[in-house]
């Protein structure tokens, strides 16, 4: 009989959604107990929405995954597994037989999360067993060109969000003179919405090491940088087992494999700023300085970090090269579009039924995603729009969801491909607070370099303010259109140049939003607190107390059983009357 | 006057030499004196020959660098997107009443409590998440906070 496996999802989001405690049950369970179970821990399992996930393996039953798995469950679940009469309550997925979301994971493609969830993060064994460093091995065998042809030839594009074709940008740095070159791997992870990069780094970290391996090689680099945030601690600490176990072993280190390549790779955490994310800042922020982004040319290719040659990628870019020399750039071709080959790695949240990490084919409809891959929007409500690219990028409403994700199709929509943030909205997410709410993160993140990102981005952000509260005038429009113009000219980096696109995008697919706050005084959605009013029904009220008993400032006035009265002067707009009445008697207008 | 140099000093001789050291230099001292102070900046300038304005310049610029003594625990509000469309800002109201903050107040009094936003926790599918110390709380209604709260003394 097979070995019975239980691995236990114990990423960042499994943690915070208990798994821990799962994984500490089973363990001591297992412990007093004689039974032949080998615990594991692995990586993001990728569905979010029902953390804590448990897989059991290895029983007649087959491979089946399980969630949202209490503590206080898991004994007897794992023990009916054992017996082959599993309850399907918290069946998620199974090899062998139908679960509930075997659709969802049937409509994606895994090359970057290929071991994500599957196998143990602090495990080079398993790294090697999946076929880890077999792609370092025969690049060590090759010319450093033909390794730059192949990813030339694979027509990968920087997954950071811009899409610069990779093969050309590591041309650039061979064709620098050496000998002292870098390669840097960017884990600056800081569109809000965005998790894609901890979740690779945090449940496959030798996949970037070996990427940046090769790409050091392919270019002639001896030493390395991952710069991560420093609110991923266990993306860091992962990584930095990862770098240890691949010393030992001597994928790192001197004469890497008995070869005369030598590769040293350290670990630098980010200390908090957006900006840092841009590549020049990103640089100035190694090298020990504010982060703060410079002109190019020259381009990091000739003149990076401390003055060298260097090339910087982002973690999904480098945790596709090995895939790409295991398999060759024929098959990474064969998979997604023409002029954006291969896959791409999202963080799906917001008003979607299955949020979480998810990895597509290039090509695929927005529609799929939310509805085949997602398993459409929450409670049942009906989508309004997607956010991609955080705030940099835009939204892209209804009438667009056939819109193909590519490179080139995302960015006609006046949005961008962005790192892979997908926020789904619902009917009730007004348009006009989402361009406030990006103004509001570009506008504190600004380095404030230039004048037109600095001080622009503050006068978008009060022209917002003042239509959101009411107080808009049908010229604040083209203000905002002609101050979005200048910002995009006037600024130095993507920070700056891409900061307006949000507001552009909303204003371009939702202007009767903009008009109905300025004009009518309204939130069509109802979520702007100045423009809304609390009252009470009196024929519904029946005088029962709570909202009184529940408001913070106390202007809420009746006698028991009869109709209550809410003092519009006093109101604070809370919303608390209109969450606690059982008899809808608050009206919201 | 700056007390109990001694783990900073080995810090200083640690990093002294070495390019690129002001930021790891920084996030190590402050982990010693749980945030950056004059005296502390001036003494690391002393020692580093580092301009005093390019620590301050540089402890400034990052978020995670505080200049001000913190509370002994640290409330982070999530502020991503996913949990800003999952109306976040009435957990931070709740929180901000249960603390008795006024608007633009980040610490309690009694140095219990120091609430901050950050900009994305990464946990968007528990939206609406806030973080005290490194246990992570999601899926929260206004209600939930006191309770919350009262774990922590």
């Amino acid at each position: 009989m097979q070995a019975i496996t239980v691995k236990v999802g114990l990423a960042s989001c499994g943690i915070a959604a208990g798994a821990d405690n799962v994984y500490r049950r089973l363990e001591s369970y297992l412990l007093e107990s004689s039974k032949m179970v080998q615990l594991k821990r692995t990586g993001c399992i990728g569905m979010c929405f029902e953390e804590p996930i448990v897989e059991f393996d290895g029983g007649d039953l087959g491979r089946v995954t399980l969630g949202k798995v209490d503590p206080k469950d898991i004994t007897r679940l794992l023990d009916e597994y054992l017996s082959g009469h599993l309850s399907e309550t918290h069946l998620i997925l199974a090899d062998k037989h139908e679960a509930k979301h075997n659709d969802l994971m049937g409509a994606q493609t895994r090359i970057v999360l290929k071991n994500c969830g599957v196998i143990d993060p602090q495990s080079i064994d398993e790294y090697e067993q999946s076929g880890g460093y077999q792609a370092l091995k025969q690049v060590l065998e090759m010319r450093p060109y033909t390794v730059i042809d192949i990813v030339r030839g694979s027509g990968l594009r920087g997954r950071g969000g811009a899409g610069f074709p990779t093969g050309l940008k590591w041309g650039f740095v061979f064709d620098q003179p050496g000998p002292k070159k870098y390669v840097i791997c960017n884990a600056d992870e800081g569109d809000p919405g965005a998790f894609m990069d901890r979740s690779v780094l945090e449940g496959d970290p030798h996949r970037i090491i070996e990427g940046m391996l090769i790409g050091a090689y392919a270019m002639g680099a001896d030493e390395g940088y991952i710069y991560c945030r420093a609110e991923y601690p266990l993306a860091i600490k992962h990584l930095r087992i990862a770098i240890q176990a691949a010393t030992e072993r001597n994928y790192l280190g001197s004469n890497i494999l008995g070869t005369d390549f030598s590769f040293t790779l350290h670990i630098k955490e980010g200390a908090g700023a957006f900006v840092c994310g841009e590549e020049t800042a990103l640089m100035h922020s190694i090298e020990g300085m504010r982060g703060m982004p410079t002109l190019r040319p020259p381009y990091p290719a000739e003149s990076g970090l401390w003055g060298k040659p260097t090339n910087i990628n982002n973690v999904e870019t480098w945790a596709n090269i090995p895939w790409i020399i295991l398999n060759g750039p024929q098959a990474f071709r064969a998979i997604g579009t023409q002029q954006s080959p291969g896959t791409k790695v999202f963080a799906l949240a917001g008003k979607v039924a299955g949020s979480g990490l998810i990895e597509v084919p290039m090509g695929i409809t927005i529609r799929d995603i939310i509805y085949k891959v997602g398993g459409g929007i929450k409670d049942g409500k009906n989508f309004k729009a997607i956010q991609l690219g955080g705030p940099s990028g835009g939204c892209i409403p209804a009438e667009l969801l056939d819109t193909t994700v590519d490179y080139d199709s995302i960015n006609a929509t006046g949005a961008i491909m962005g790192s892979g943030g997908m926020v789904v909205m619902d009917e009730d997410t007004c348009m006009v607070d989402v361009a406030k709410y990006f103004l509001h993160f570009t506008q504190s993140e600004s380095c404030g370099k230039c004048t037109y990102c600095r001080i622009g981005t503050r006068r978008m952000l009060e022209i917002l303010e003042r239509i959101s509260s009411g107080k808009g005038e049908i010229e604040d429009i083209d203000r905002l259109q002609k101050l979005a113009e200048n910002i995009n000219h006037g600024s130095l980096c993507g920070l700056g140049q891409s900061a307006p696109n949000p507001v552009l995008t909303t204003l371009r697919y939702f202007r009767h939003e903009y008009e109905a706050h300025i004009v009518d005084k309204k939130c069509p959605t109802q979520v702007c607190v100045d423009l809304l009013t609390f009252s009470i029904d009196e024929t519904k009220c029946k005088g029962c107390h709570v909202c009184a008993l529940r408001c913070p400032v106390k202007c809420i006035t009746g006698k028991r059983k009869q109709p209550h009265v809410i003092d519009p002067a006093v109101c604070i707009k809370c919303g608390s009357c209109f969450n606690s009445c059982r008899f809808d008697a608050v009206v919201k207008a | 006057m700056l007390e109990n140099t001694d783990k900073l000093d080995a810090l200083i001789q640690k990093y002294q030499g070495k390019d690129g050291i002001l930021i790891p230099l920084l996030q190590e001292a402050q982990e010693l004196y749980g945030h950056l102070n004059k005296e502390l900046m001036l003494y690391l300038s002393a020692r580093t020959e580092i301009p005093a304005a390019e620590i301050f310049g540089v402890a400034t610029f990052y978020s995670m660098f505080k200049l001000k003594a913190q509370g002994r625990h640290v409330i982070k509000v999530c502020k991503g997107t996913a949990c800003h469309v999952s109306d976040v800002d009435s957990i931070k109201l709740a929180l901000m009443e249960q603390l008795k903050l006024a608007p633009g107040e980040d610490t309690t009094p009694d140095m219990r409590f120091t609430l901050v936003e950050v900009a994305c926790l990464g946990c968007c599918s528990l939206a609406p998440v806030i973080m005290i110390d490194d246990k992570t709380y999601g899926k929260l209604a206004p209600e939930d906070i006191v309770g919350i709260l009262a774990k922590y003394t």
